[in-house]
């Protein structure tokens, strides 16, 4: 697992939440992109972006579909691009883990 | 330097697999993700291991870039093309790294590894192998690198660009979304930044805007033209994507990557420190 200050590249998206991540603290924005058919895709980008549209940061999903962002309390959206089509989801997310399913349409 | 010297488009490596002369070169934090499929016949590059010195935050000297790189088949007169994950983000500093050493022909995939993807273009696992070359390089080139003092002393005096997103840029996060945010120091930004975060510069699939976009993206910001720049974000990472475009892109003659960043300046003792969304002004002392 990365550490911040090593480097800037995600952490992998699949691996348990460390137990050094404060869910009082933290703001983890969660959740798995699949298919139409309800597949998982690994593999896919999933973008965060402001309240004001703009890129925050960006994460690749795990073999299993998953992706996690720690981010702030307030409203976030998310659009997952991938070779099988792209979501997108508004979430308002407060401490703790925010779950958000992701569904692309080709 | 121009877009054309800089940047080559998908569609030009995917016609340039296996040319002779070209070496593609994936640069990643992640290397698993060059072992999972890298494009057919690139080279690997780790940012950590193959980069950074192990003990001091620095970079590998030059007699041990020209082991690297000699290691990995690269020789002097071979046009290089990088390209990696992160919207480019390692390949871009790995593009100005390879410039700090002096490398000749040089270029950055446009859209990188995932534009690759998602168009859906040729990856292979296949291992690759190139003979060995006797790789030399030039001392570092340090009119585009620079170092805290020169940074603190431009406060007020030249551009300093924090390529940060606006949340770090204030103050309000530590670190970007995709990390856990540590509370190791200060959070602001250095007195006078202008905030143009790195993403603006591309578009969703990682390629660049247009220059005359970039331009206008700049310009808007209040970059002055006629002064020298620094270019800043957290570890230099992505401060190199933006040094890319103001340099390499737009071709401005004087742009330097503050590779030390955040992580070092917002640790020093008592270095003036700015919060909110406002550049604010150089200290009155």
């Amino acid at each position: 697992m990365s550490t911040s200050s090593a480097g800037c590249g995600a952490p992998v998206q699949s691996a348990p939440l460390p137990a050094s991540v404060d869910l009082e603290k933290e703001t983890v924005i969660t959740g798995v992109v699949s298919s139409g058919e309800g597949d998982p895709i690994g593999g896919a980008y999933v973008r965060l972006l402001d309240a004001t549209g703009e890129f925050t940061a960006e994460v690749v999903t795990s073999p299993e579909g998953q992706f996690r962002f720690f981010a702030a309390p307030g409203t976030w959206t998310l659009r997952a691009l991938s070779r099988a089509g792209n979501a997108d989801a508004e979430v308002t997310a407060g401490r703790g883990l925010n779950e958000v399913a992701l569904s692309v349409i080709a | 330097m121009s877009r054309d010297s800089a940047l080559v488009s998908a569609d030009w490596a995917e016609k340039n697999l296996g040319a002779p002369g070209i070496v593609f070169v994936e640069v990643d934090e992640d290397t698993t993700a060059y072992d999972t499929g890298h494009i057919p016949g690139a080279v690997k590059l780790d940012w950590k291991s193959d980069l950074q010195d192990p003990v001091r935050r620095d970079f590998v000297n030059q007699q041990q870039f020209e082991a690297l790189l000699s290691e990995r088949g690269i020789g002097n007169g071979d046009q290089v093309v990088l390209y990696g994950g992160n919207n480019n983000w390692f390949a871009a500093y790995a593009y100005w790294y390879f410039k700090l050493y002096g490398h000749g022909d040089l270029k950055l995939l446009d859209g990188g590894r995932k534009k690759w993807e998602l168009e859906n273009r040729p990856l292979v696992m296949d291992p690759v192998s190139r003979t060995a070359t006797s790789y030399r390089a030039q001392n570092q080139d340090q009119s585009i690198r620079a170092f805290r003092d020169e940074v603190i002393a431009a406060i007020g005096v030249k551009n300093l660009v924090d390529v940060r997103s606006p949340d770090e840029y204030a103050g309000r996060l530590l670190a970007p979304a995709h990390l856990p945010q540590e509370q190791a120091q200060r959070a602001g930004h250095i007195p006078t930044a202008l905030s143009v975060p790195w993403s603006k510069a591309a578009k969703e699939d990682g390629t660049f805007k247009s220059d005359d976009e970039l331009r206008q993206l700049y310009g808007e910001a209040g970059l002055d033209g006629s002064k020298s720049t620094i270019a800043y974000c957290r570890i230099g990472e992505r401060s190199s994507h933006t040094w890319f475009v103001l340099r390499e892109l737009l071709g401005h003659s004087d742009v330097k990557n503050y590779d030390g960043s955040w992580t070092e300046y917002g640790s020093l003792v008592g270095v003036p420190v700015a919060l909110g969304d406002e550049p604010g002004d150089p200290p009155s002392n």
